[in-house]
């Protein structure tokens, strides 16, 4: 595997080797154009089979078949022509297409002629009050530490949220001898009402069975509390206790870790750092690109495929990437999109894929204490902004989050609003009585991972600068 | 439906703000009109250098009003603007541009100025103390410092609007024109009417000036600022370079502010700028060099704002040369942030007493229509 791009130029720039990026790349290769796959991990896969190629869980069964499925592609991809770059950081995108990439410490820059992003989803965040103190984190943290070292919690856990990640998660950490004492699902009573209506697409998906069967195998070995309304963390420096009211009760545990997780949401920023436009998903409730049906955004080809364009799950990922990566064929190089499978079955599998996802945002909506939070509550953990620091914000004048931080540095810090930006969007709409839509996102700006000075300060002398020093 | 007002002032920048708010001082009732929002371009998201240092000559009497404004920015305002006063200094990295440094100020001192004052490499070690060791001396403007753009722009319109001026943000001023001595704007269903059209619409401003048959050598621009992770506080002073394209700055948090002029591309009916990283890049090699305090600081953000820059690099401040009741305010060049009080302030002086006690001839909008001969 080579440490830097081969060339600079690309028929097409794959970002992100998981389901949509390693099936984009797949595809776009296979068809004879000059491919770059970018990934930021050590190994491709993405979250969803995380170190799919190197992990320690070697019994098939403790990770579950939908996992294994990823070795496949990978095989595919690495036995194309496809160039594969891991621990590579993309930095910048334009639309220009330029990428500014980072691997080993040193940046270049490749041009493509087309780019597909596959940079998948995000945690959601769960800004409940204490959700910053050492000992509280991601469930996807937690799956992380459990895939690519066999890491599973030993102390006193719980596990708090809602949506499918989390029962998975609990299902694998069980398999793997580690401890969950209790569950806290913060599912709203009456998102099982709402979500009625779509109960048949799902009933009928993939999801059904295996949701059910692995929520069966929890529930037979831990307890869990329902209709979760209010959560807190709490402790001097370090998490000591959970309380929470469900079930019509108030209960405070001990705890020695906090895993919170409520769904996942588009990681945006390289898309909107590259000035694609996006729209507030009043049902994922969270930005989402604006898309053909080809997966093309508004900045002429740039693509985006995967959870990056919308939460649909890893089997829609994979269509998706093969759709866009047909699309850029058809585009560079016709007459090889007619060897291709056509685009008809590529959407018929999306409308399979995507069965029963309207079942499941609907059931897994987050409730809006826990999207919304109040008073003391941090919001912005790099410059420990709170709801109430926010309201009196709003209350002086400022109408938006980026004019919020001329008042308090709201997303300015090395997040770049990863952590706050779903939260503050939504805390100011409410505040202001307005839409997410109206009230808007922080316009993000490369670079979109932190690359050190002395890294920028070694990229390629331009020709301009050479000619300087010639004439100096 | 028509509304009178006092003056219309179309381009919420700072110095359509400024303006706005010293209008109301002198007791008058203005509108002020911008299409996205107070502070979203050049004023919200420059560097923040509140610098008498190194200016042209022919803005200097404004650039000393301004510093006189800035010093009690609470005071007007009620917000302090992240206003900071640690001197301004100008760094020479050899002798020949220390000898440039030493006329500069000679000719500043025959002129009467005295706020640039030359030092030597001891002084300049004292003030800087990371500086390069090669580095003879230079120039320091010691009551200059630096501010918290967007939270300055904003607080001037806060301020603005408290005193009684009408804030319209998310709408453009279309259709302006003149009628019965009145100047006429259309914001949205609204219809604005005034004496008093002051044009401070920094980049979009020479499209309204070439309108009313001034057009002025303007183009549009997006200077790149980058910014770091927090570093150990090693530098007080904003710090420019003589020779080379650098500015630099350390903030109170510790994060530090890199800029000094290279350009993005503009793409001025989008809102949007892209970025030229190699540019940036010499940029980087300039701070790797000069403070290796910096070499394993991050680069967390960078980006640019966009504004306008005339051919002789002045702004245009004053009435217009062929209307009654038009005043321009535009074209600040890359340096019109630190001359946003005192622009406002002397704005209103041109409207309401019809003259200034600041000298500003030379930035008149006719020195590009008059006898000046084609280049």
């Amino acid at each position: 595997m080579n440490a830097v791009p081969r060339r600079d130029n690309y028929d097409v720039v794959v970002i992100g080797a998981g389901p949509a990026g390693l099936a984009a790349a797949a595809t776009a290769a296979e068809a004879g154009l000059s491919t770059l796959l970018l990934d930021e991990n050590a190994g491709p896969g993405g979250q969803v089979w995380r170190a799919i190629a190197s992990t320690p869980v070697t019994e098939r069964d403790r990770l579950g078949a939908d996992y294994w499925a990823g070795a496949e592609l990978v095989q595919a991809v690495r036995a194309s022509s496809a160039e594969i770059i891991q621990r590579a950081t993309v930095w910048s995108l334009d639309r220009n297409l330029e990428i500014g990439v980072s691997v080993g410490g040193a940046s270049s820059f490749v041009k493509a002629r087309r780019v597909i992003l596959a940079t998948g989803a995000l945690e959601r965040p769960f800004p409940i009050p204490g959700w910053t103190l050492p000992g509280v984190m991601t469930a996807g943290a937690a799956q992380t530490m459990l895939k690519s070292s066999g890491l599973v919690p030993d102390g006193p856990t719980v596990i708090a949220g809602q949506g499918p990640l989390l029962w998975l998660l609990v299902a694998q950490i069980l398999r793997l001898g580690g401890r969950i004492d209790r569950i806290l699902d913060t599912t709203e009573r009456r998102n099982y009402l709402a979500a009625l209506p779509h109960a048949f697409a799902f009933v009928t998906s993939p999801y059904f069975a295996k949701g059910l069967a692995m929520m069966r195998e929890v529930r037979a070995k831990v307890p869990v509390v329902g209709g979760v309304s209010e959560l807190a963390a709490a402790g001097d420096g370090q998490l000591a206790t959970v309380s929470y009211t469900g079930s019509g009760r108030r209960e405070t545990v001990p705890a020695g870790l906090l895993l919170l997780h409520q769904g996942v949401v588009p990681n945006v920023n390289l898309a909107m750092a590259s000035g694609i436009e996006h729209r507030w998903d009043d049902l994922q409730l969270c930005w989402s690109p604006v898309l053909d049906r080809d997966c093309n955004t508004s900045v002429e080809g740039i693509a985006i495929a995967g959870d990056g364009a919308g939460i649909g799950g890893a089997g829609a990922a994979v269509v998706r990437g093969r759709i866009a990566a047909t699309s850029a064929v058809e585009a560079l190089a016709p007459a090889a999109a007619a060897k291709l499978a056509p685009m008809a079955t590529f959407r018929a599998a999306l409308a399979q894929a995507e069965r029963g996802r309207t079942f499941l945002d609907t059931l897994f909506r987050p409730a809006p204490q826990f999207r919304i939070p109040t008073g003391d509550t941090i919001v912005c953990r790099c410059e420990e902004v709170t709801a109430k620091d926010i309201l009196d914000a709003v209350a002086i004048g400022a109408t938006g989050p980026n004019q919020l931080k001329a008042y308090r540095r709201t997303g300015m810090g090395p997040c770049q609003g990863r952590l706050c930006g779903l939260t503050v969007t939504e805390l100011m709409a409410q505040a202001r009585d307005k839409t997410p839509q109206e009230i808007g996102y922080y316009r993000l700006r490369a670079p979109v991972k932190p690359i050190t000075l002395a890294e920028l300060a070694a990229v390629p002398k331009t020709e301009a600068d050479v000619q300087a020093v010639v004439r100096g | 439906m028509t509304i009178r007002v006092d003056a219309i002032i179309v381009g919420g920048g700072i110095h359509g703000c400024s303006t706005a708010l010293h209008l109301c001082l002198a007791g008058m009732k203005p509108v002020l009109i911008e299409k996205d929002y107070a502070g979203r371009h050049a004023s919200g998201v420059n560097a923040g250098g509140v610098r008498q240092l190194a200016r042209h000559v022919a803005e200097i009497p404004l650039s000393i009003r301004s510093m006189g404004i800035w010093e009690r920015i609470e005071e007007l305002v009620d917000d302090t603007c992240s206003f900071e006063s640690h001197g301004q200094v100008l760094v020479a990295e050899n002798d020949a541009e220390f000898d440039a440094c030493r006329a500069r100020v000679a000719e500043l001192n025959a002129l009467g100025f005295t706020h640039e004052e030359l030092i030597d490499a001891v002084e300049l070690r004292r003030l800087v103390p990371a500086v390069a060791e090669s580095c003879p001396g230079g120039v320091v403007s010691r009551r200059d410092g630096a501010a918290d753009p967007a939270r300055a722009t904003t607080a001037i319109r806060r301020k603005a609007e408290v005193l009684g001026a009408t804030v319209r943000e998310g709408v453009a001023a279309t259709n302006i024109r003149r009628q019965d001595q009145l100047w006429l704007v259309d914001v949205g269903a609204d219809t604005y009417a005034a004496p008093v059209l002051v044009n401070a619409a920094g980049a979009w401003a020479g499209r309204i000036a070439a309108a009313f048959g001034e057009p002025v050598p303007v183009e549009t621009v997006a200077p790149m600022l980058m910014i770091t992770s927090r570093v150990p506080h090693f530098i007080d002073p904003v710090v420019i370079l003589r020779g080379r394209k650098l500015s630099f700055k350390q903030f109170a948090n510790g994060t530090v502010l890199i800029g000094g002029g290279h350009l993005a591309t503009p793409d001025q009916d989008r809102n949007q700028t892209v970025l030229d990283w190699r540019s940036l890049a010499v940029s980087a090699r300039t701070v790797f060099e000069l403070f290796p305090v910096m070499r394993s600081a991050t680069i967390v953000r960078a980006w640019a704002g966009i504004e306008a820059k005339t051919r002789d690099d002045l702004p245009v401040l004053g009435p217009s040369a062929r209307h009654a009741g038009l005043y321009h305010q535009f074209g600040f060049s890359l340096h019109g942030f630190q001359l946003g009080p005192g622009a406002g302030a002397v704005m209103t002086e041109l409207i309401v007493n019809g003259g200034t006690q600041t000298r500003i001839g030379d930035l008149s909008i006719d020195r590009f229509h008059l006898s000046h001969p084609k280049t």
